[in-house]
């Protein structure tokens, strides 16, 4: 690994110093480390132009003795601004760190104006698709249905989808079956169950039959997540209740028009209705299963494997975006960033309220919850194999499903430890986990059986 | 009684004004703050929670936010957020682009059909079934097959122009009185000539008024299609400002909606008065 060791230091070899060399005494080395555990995400790229500056001088004197010569004489500050004004270090480690020349710089990504596009439309006003080369058009678009379309159409190259879609549209469910990849979950909670404040007594969901509820899309965790809920409670979501795909925007003006009753949404739609008076959070998603994955950045097939780099250099932006929004800190930043007309169009408070997790609840209480909304780009392929069980459960997909490989194909969990690692982050070991929803717990290796113990399903 | 009649009708429309913004005024205005709330919670809610404030604008919020939209109409905040004069200027771009390849289909086919007795009755079923379709329904298939869905949005005003213009010229051209085809036929009038100086000057009324009936379908539909396909024009403003829940930009955009259909109909009626001729 010479590669990674600092060709400025006159010392190399200096064995009176440190273990690594780079430093004149092991308290000093000690002190470096210790600083260095502190500020790991900064790290990545000073790393890279070492890397580079280092190949560099090392092309420049290839003999060891004359460079070490050379620096002892002139010293390594005076050295590194000497080779740079013949040679544009900066250029050389910007090159590197790409990987290869983008294919295509322009790019347009589609977003549903939800706080789950958080990663992706932050991106934008805050530079991170800049920082990659990118010249990315967020594109805010209408409904679920037409983001899909326009993906489809390649419109846009990539986009902001429901992260069971993918999925849907790799099997076939409500469209021609085309490959499509997953490369990075956008959310995990952030999701809740929010009702019109007429029903604020009836807080028992055994009391809801009849009551209409509004979900944002057919394939959605929303649907899954509010059909397991009630099923886990006796209420059959399709005999004793009807549940309607209604865009989120539309949700808070039907609660108003008392065309429906409640519905499992997104945010901001559930803290816009407290905002308004109209309805009230009766709990959030993350009290039914915490961790839940909602949605995700999707591209084709076709766009991963005909342009890898940009392809790579979007979902890098991707990834340092969810890394920088998990952040506790940085959410009121981002709150006022993405609130403006041109991405999600809503009163800061609001975005603020979800995203900080400090938040009025409708009825009269103020709720801390840190983790109401979290961030984690991993794509958990137990997590595909779940939202497979649930579409077999309701009968959205028909036969015998090959639950891993589908994961496996869609889900791209090992392209996406690669670039979290580059990104100076820690991806996990393992891509499948086992977790539990609502003390139920789930073996992703046996879906089928889990399939079968359900009381409530079709088909 | 002295008066004009447009003067007495001018102060009419001005007395239903004023009343209609009064009723207006006076039924939003009420706000009775809700008592005993607390002011952390409070601050986390919106007016209409708090102070019990109707959601619905009075005539002076949308007066107010009228002016700030109409003072700088042409603004660009980013892709998604672009000034009203700039979205107004893509919805009608897009209507102009479908109707005028509504008019070079129209035009052509609607002579051919009103000239030949056969042809007209070979069209006629297809024209029968596809009248009656709601632009609307073209849309998914449009967006499946043109795979863009700018090019889908003019497609679909293509789509719903095309019909009035048809029938009203077929309509016109067979509508030509005998005598004058009979005229033309005595003095031996070429075929090209004759359809340009004997048939188009008569049919043209007929014409020009299925070309009005076709804008003020267009200019309905677009609005639709653009709620519909987002991105950009008036249709996006509307959908954009409902997803916020600002029912003031709304009533603008209707407004505006108005205002612009109002302008388009009357270029199209001068031009009618322009071409009719007294029998």
């Amino acid at each position: 690994m010479s590669m990674f060791r600092n060709p400025f230091s006159p010392s190399r070899l200096n064995r009176s110093g440190c273990a690594c060399g780079q430093h004149a005494s092991l308290e000093e080395h000690n002190r470096f480390a210790a600083e260095a555990v502190d500020t790991p995400a900064a790290s990545s790229d000073d790393q890279i132009s070492q890397i580079v500056q280092s190949a560099v001088m090392r092309a420049l004197f290839p003999h060891d003795e004359s460079r070490r010569l050379f620096l002892k004489t002139v010293g390594a500050s005076t050295a590194l601004a000497a080779i740079s004004q013949f040679f544009p270090l900066a250029t050389a480690s910007d090159v590197f760190a790409q990987g290869g020349p983008l294919e295509k710089k322009d790019l347009k990504v589609g977003f549903i104006p939800i706080t789950c596009a958080t990663p992706i439309i932050m991106a934008h006003p805050m530079g991170f698709y800049e920082k990659q080369g990118l010249n990315v058009e967020v594109v805010k678009t209408a409904g679920w249905a037409v983001i899909r379309d326009k993906t489809i159409n390649k419109e846009y190259d990539a986009a902001h989808m429901l992260s069971p879609m993918p999925l849907a549209l790799t099997v076939g469910a409500g469209s021609n079956p085309i490959p499509y990849t997953m490369p990075a979950v956008e959310n995990i909670n952030g999701q809740a169950i929010t009702l019109a404040v007429k029903h604020k007594d009836k807080r028992d969901p055994k009391s809801w039959k009849g009551f209409k509820f509004a979900v944002p899309f057919d394939y959605s965790m929303h649907n899954y997540l509010l059909r397991y809920y009630l099923a886990e409670h006796g209420i059959d979501p399709d005999a004793d209740v009807q549940i309607r795909s209604v865009p989120p925007p539309e949700m808070v003006a039907n609660l108003r028009a008392d065309n429906i009753d409640g519905f499992l949404a997104p945010d901001p739609v559930n803290q816009r209705a407290v905002y308004d008076g109209v309805g009230f959070i009766h709990i959030l998603s993350k009290e039914i299963w915490d961790g839940h994955p909602c949605c995700a950045f999707a591209a084709s097939r076709e766009f991963v494997t005909t342009m890898p780099n940009t392809y790579k250099a979007l979902l890098k932006s991707i990834i340092e975006a969810t890394a920088f929004a998990q952040k506790h800190e940085n959410r009121k930043q981002i709150a006022e960033a993405i609130a403006p007309a041109n991405y999600l169009n809503q009163p800061v408070t609001v975005v603020e309220q979800v995203l900080t997790g400090t938040f009025a609840d409708g009825l009269g209480a103020i709720r801390k919850v840190p983790d109401r909304i979290a961030f984690d780009p991993f794509p958990w392929e137990s997590f595909a194999v779940w939202i497979l069980t649930q579409m077999k459960r309701w009968g959205q997909i028909k036969g015998d499903v090959d639950y891993a490989s589908i994961a496996r194909q869609v889900f791209l969990a090992t392209e996406t430890s690669a670039v979290m690692k580059e990104a100076g982050l820690t991806p996990p070991a393992s891509s499948t986990k086992g977790f539990s929803v609502m003390g139920k717990p789930f073996d992703p290796s046996k879906p089928a059986e889990y399939v079968a113990s359900f009381a409530i399903r079709r088909g | 009684m002295t008066t004009s009649l447009p003067f007495r009708a001018g102060l009419l429309s001005l007395v239903i004004l004023a009343i209609f913004l009064g009723a207006w005024h006076i039924a939003t205005a009420g706000s009775t703050p809700i008592a005993n709330i607390d002011p952390e919670y409070a601050k986390l809610l919106g007016q209409t929670a708090t102070q019990g404030k109707s959601a619905m604008p009075g005539p002076l919020d949308v007066g107010r936010a009228l002016w700030t939209h109409l003072r700088d109409p042409f603004y660009d905040r980013g892709t998604n957020d672009k000034g009203i004069g700039v979205q107004i200027a893509w919805s009608v771009a897009r209507v102009a682009a479908g109707y005028g390849l509504a008019i070079l289909v129209a035009l052509p086919l609607g002579f051919v059909i009103g000239m030949s007795a056969l042809i007209s009755r070979a069209l006629d079923p297809f024209i029968q079934i596809m009248k009656p379709i709601s632009p609307l329904a073209w849309m998914p298939l449009a967006l499946y097959t043109i795979k863009d869905s700018g090019l889908s949005a003019i497609f679909v005003i293509f789509i719903c122009s095309l019909w009035p213009m048809l029938i009203n010229t077929a309509f016109g051209v067979a509508s030509v009185r005998r005598e004058w085809l009979n005229v033309a036929r005595t003095l031996e009038v070429g075929p090209l000539r004759k359809a340009f100086t004997v048939i188009l000057p008569a049919a043209a009324p007929t014409i020009l008024t299925g070309m009005r009936i076709s804008i003020g379908i267009a200019w309905l539909v677009i609005v639709a299609a653009e709620m519909l396909v987002g991105g950009t024009g008036i249709g996006y403003f509307v959908w954009n400002e409902w997803n916020n829940l600002s029912i003031t930009n709304v009533i603008i955009a209707i407004l505006v909606i108005g205002v612009v259909g109002m302008a388009l109909d009357l270029v199209l009626s001068r031009l009618t008065r322009l071409v009719s001729y007294p029998e």
